[in-house]
């Protein structure tokens, strides 16, 4: 694309995690390594390192989400990090102003990181195109756009299970359309070199040209379930059921809901992930959620970790360059 | 006041002018077009060599966001940057505050054109009472006031009984109607092209279908009603091809296109700028292909500004909640001169795609070069390029999707009846 | 300028001095722990020597690190590894260079968030000057006195070689 990559300072550091895009596949595993070794903090009996001691994170969620928040929050409270919650009502920034206004606030109170959840794809990149020089922002979820640190953790997870990415293939299912996850999910697999990445749902729930992002296109599960290592189920939104897009929830379940039968069609040792929070008998059955394939408690505790990571790696890059600079 | 403009080229592809010749004003109007008339004394000589002489710009649809929107720009800057642009003639839609639907706003219009007298101003009276699709408007009452056409601006008229009877109406009252062509429905609150770019993105898209289905609604409408209906700010290859064919079915229609759909693609909008969320949505590049090639075959016969001003926070904000629109007024004129450039278009047909043609659609009698008619006129050095810095532009509306383009072609002069409103000395 | 000492016989004399330093504290089966990557090394040798019973810890301090803001996270951060409850126990804690006692007061500050030791004894395989903190070693292989600018670097694992050589 034309625009410069403002996730990256001049020497290719992250200075914020917006997208997934726009990542090398060097700067994933660095991200996957670190992980690694913060997961070991939390089986500690202090489970802190002072790493972030002295700075101050703010939880800009614009749009509700008590689970990601929290996972944000015990994220940096393990580093050590000081951390605010604010809880803006979207209505009340409709306009631009009122936006940059809290930005601006939030500067002057010394803040040194931004977490934002925002209901508008793109709001992160807006945001980190506006803030001052010294603050880092991380994406939690921006519309329908991408929620990176979630990918990160799945593709954590799926590592933890099937080390080389390379001999993989990875079913997406459900409503890709309004899914930041899934965009997220595609871009980090096709990074990672994943051999095939498939996404399964009706053409209501497709984006038109998604093929573009490097994915094969199913409409149904059992073709395209076939002998695939990973299952990413995504979550339904309740509400979609009232327009157009779907007739009736039993009729999803039906036709796109994973039970055991379905998964039958899969690889005889494929896992199954779901981002949570599941609507049971809606897009999977509790016999799968709950059964031997399922990973999905474990993508939950692997959160902390990614995003420990995620945050030391933006903070730590600030005053590198300089220091490097200083040296020669 | 009297004005003799010497060896300059004279470029009126109406009147198939292209040639080096002077050029005589006096009261307003063009007195000479050969010799100077005899005891003729100047007030004013403009030496107009290495430069060329146009009729006076016509722009179809431009928002001077007077009444209402007076934090995005006013006559007086709106105006003073067209002319910059060699605008001389410009049609305004009725989406103001209040909606040009009655008499008062059209006489409020008409009072600040005055005023400022920078341009010929033409408004287009509302079809429906206050946009809103359910009612006719006063068209006759608004044609008396000076309304030179009806139009339902950016709204949808959802109800296809009004949209017929709207035409009915408006044919029996002798108006032309411009129907910007969208599905509402369909469209469903998208903010951009629906396609890889939106895809990727995660954007609520526009299919192209929004487009042409309400262009085929429309076509059938006219077919019924023989009503005089031009289309705004034509958007897909496909809705060319629908009126491509209607035309050629017999149908009288006639279409424009806006400046920013012939340059600038969904590629542009790159990492959300939101000078690129614009209404219709910048389409795909076969897309902009689609629209010049209905530039060179005449399916399209207009190009306009579609100039909309907007404040900066109006701007500053995640892409799909900004204000669609861009400033583009002030580079209109080169950005023609561009295609041109590009080899996309001729000269003679940029030049009529922004003079006759226009105002041909609009039924003025401007935008062409003859004795005894107004002094409209706009000179450009070929040779001079510009820049375009968003800081420095003269609109209010810092809102321009072409920050950063080098230019050729720089406006010298404007004249409007006989007078310079602009120069850049 | 290269100086190359014989680290094999530092580690015999370290070896040494650790099973006396303890008999005379009255340190009983204590938990050796090597800070990475050089410390550990050196702790690998001396766990063999001493034959001790519980395996060695290995401790990454990228985590603790004072100077995190100002050089960012280790490109290769692997895990500590201390599996065993600190609480209590005697530690002998070994690196293979101390010179301004920063990265010990980092691994000592990760020790306490595993437990409470009963003590800490630290072992070093070269005592360099530059200090800038109140730390002292217990055991020490070689004192070495650089000039300014020289640092000296331990390459391992596999043969150990200390070199002194000009930084920059």
């Amino acid at each position: 694309m034309t625009g410069k990559n403002i996730q990256l300072d001049k020497n290719g550091n992250l200075k914020h995690f917006l997208s997934i895009e726009g990542l090398s596949q060097p700067l994933l595993h660095t991200i996957l390594n670190y992980a690694e070794s913060f997961a070991t903090v939390d089986k500690r009996p202090v489970k802190k390192v002072p790493l972030l001691r002295g700075k101050t994170i703010a939880n800009l969620f614009f749009e509700p989400s008590t689970r990601t928040r929290t996972t944000f929050e015990l994220a940096a409270k393990r580093l050590s990090a000081d951390i605010l919650n604010l809880n803006i009502s979207t209505s009340a920034t409709s306009k631009g102003e009122i936006l940059s206004d809290t930005l601006r606030t939030l500067e002057a109170m010394h803040c040194d990181m931004f977490v934002v959840r925002h209901a508008n794809s793109g709001a992160a990149h807006y945001i980190a195109s506006q803030v001052a020089p010294h603050i880092s922002v991380i994406n939690a979820g921006d519309g329908r756009h991408e929620h990176p640190t979630q990918a990160m953790l799945d593709m954590f997870t799926i590592k933890q299970h099937k080390k080389d990415f390379t001999k993989l293939s990875v079913a997406i299912v459900g409503d890709i359309l309004h899914s930041r996850v899934a965009r997220s999910e595609i871009h980090a697999l096709n990074v990672l070199g994943t051999n095939e990445v498939r996404i399964i749902g009706p053409h209501t729930l497709i984006p038109k040209e998604i093929e573009k992002l490097g994915v094969h296109i199913y409409h149904d599960m059992n073709s395209g379930l076939k002998d695939v290592d990973v299952v990413v189920m995504l979550r339904l939104q309740r509400e979609r059921m009232r327009g157009a897009l779907l007739p009736s929830e039993d009729e999803y379940f039906k036709r796109y809901g994973l039970t055991n039968q379905k998964l039958k069609h899969a690889k005889k040792d494929a896992i199954v992930m779901h981002p949570g929070p599941i609507n049971r008998g809606v897009e999977i059955d509790s016999d799968v959620a709950d059964g031997k394939h399922s990973v999905i408690l474990q993508q939950v505790s692997h959160g902390i970790a990614i995003r420990m990571a995620i945050m030391a790696m933006v903070m730590g890059q600030i005053n590198r360059d300089e220091n490097k600079e200083k040296k020669k | 006041m009297r004005i003799s403009m010497e060896n300059g080229k004279l470029l009126d592809p109406a009147n198939k002018l292209d040639q080096k010749q002077d050029l005589f004003i006096a009261d307003g109007k063009i007195v000479s077009l050969e010799k100077k008339p005899d005891d003729f004394n100047p007030d004013l000589v403009i030496n107009a060599k290495d430069k060329i002489v146009l009729p006076g710009l016509v722009d179809l649809c431009a928002r001077l966001r007077e009444p209402g929107f007076e934090k995005k720009g006013n006559f007086d800057s709106e105006l003073y940057a067209a002319n910059s642009s060699g605008i001389t003639s410009i049609s305004v839609p009725p989406d103001t505050t209040p909606v040009i639907d009655t008499p008062a706003v059209v006489e409020f219009i008409h009072q600040r054109a005055r005023e400022t007298n920078r341009a010929n101003i033409f408004p287009l009276g509302a079809l429906t009472q206050k946009l809103k699709g359910e009612q006719l408007a006063e068209m006759y009452l608004l044609k008396e006031a000076g309304c030179i056409g009806v139009s339902n601006a950016l709204n949808a008229i959802e109800n296809t009984e009004v949209l017929r009877r709207a035409f009915e109406y408006a044919n029996s009252c002798d108006l032309s109607v411009f129907i910007y062509a969208e599905d509402e429905k369909i469209a469903n609150n998208g903010v951009a092209h629906e396609g890889a770019i939106s895809a990727r993105l995660g954007l609520p898209a526009i299919p192209e279908t929004a487009e042409t289905i309400a262009i085929s609604r429309v076509l059938l409408l006219v077919e019924q009603t023989d009503v005089r209906v031009h289309f705004c700010h034509l958007s897909s290859a496909r809705a060319v091809d629908l009126i491509r064919t209607a035309k050629k079915q017999g149908i009288e229609v006639t279409a424009d296109v806006s400046i920013c759909n012939l340059h600038l693609t969904d590629m542009d909008i790159a990492d959300y700028d939101s000078n690129c969320h614009v209404k219709p949505p910048l389409r795909n590049e076969r897309d902009r292909v689609g629209l010049i090639e209905g530039i060179r075959d005449e399916t399209i016969s207009a190009v306009c500004s579609d100039h909309q001003p907007h404040e900066i926070n109006a701007k500053s904000a995640p892409f799909s909640i900004t204000e669609p629109g861009a400033s583009t007024i002030e580079h209109l004129l080169p950005l023609m001169l561009h295609l041109v450039n590009r080899n996309e278009i001729t000269l003679n047909r940029a030049i009529s795609l922004i003079t006759s043609e226009p105002a041909k659609i609009l039924g003025i009698n401007r935008g062409f070069i003859e004795k005894n008619k107004h002094a409209d006129l706009c000179i450009y050095d070929p040779n001079s390029n510009i820049s375009i810095d968003k800081n420095n532009l003269l609109s209010s509306g810092k809102n321009t999707p072409f920050n950063g383009w080098e230019l050729q072609g720089k406006v010298t002069h404007t004249l409007l009846n006989g007078e310079v409103v602009f120069s850049i000395d | 300028m290269t100086e190359k000492i014989d680290i094999n016989v530092l580690i015999e004399n370290m070896a040494e001095n650790i099973s006396s330093h303890c008999g005379t504290q009255g340190y009983k089966n204590p938990l050796m722990i090597g800070i990475q990557r050089g410390g550990v090394w050196i702790a690998a040798r001396l766990h063999q020597k001493l034959k001790l019973a519980d395996p060695l810890g290995e401790l990454n301090i990228a985590f603790y690190r004072d100077d995190f803001s100002k050089i960012g996270i280790h490109p290769e951060v692997k895990p500590s590894k201390l599996s065993i409850n600190l609480d209590d126990r005697h530690i002998i804690l070994v690196d293979d260079v101390l010179h301004t006692g920063r990265t010990i007061r980092a691994a000592m500050n990760e020790i306490f968030d595993y437990g409470r030791p009963a003590s800490i004894s630290l072992a070093i395989l070269v005592e360099r000057s530059g200090r800038e903190l109140p730390i002292h070693p217990d055991i020490i292989g070689k004192t070495i006195t650089l000039k300014e600018g020289e640092h000296a670097k331990l390459s391992g694992p596999e043969p150990l070689a200390l070199e002194i050589m000009k930084s920059g």
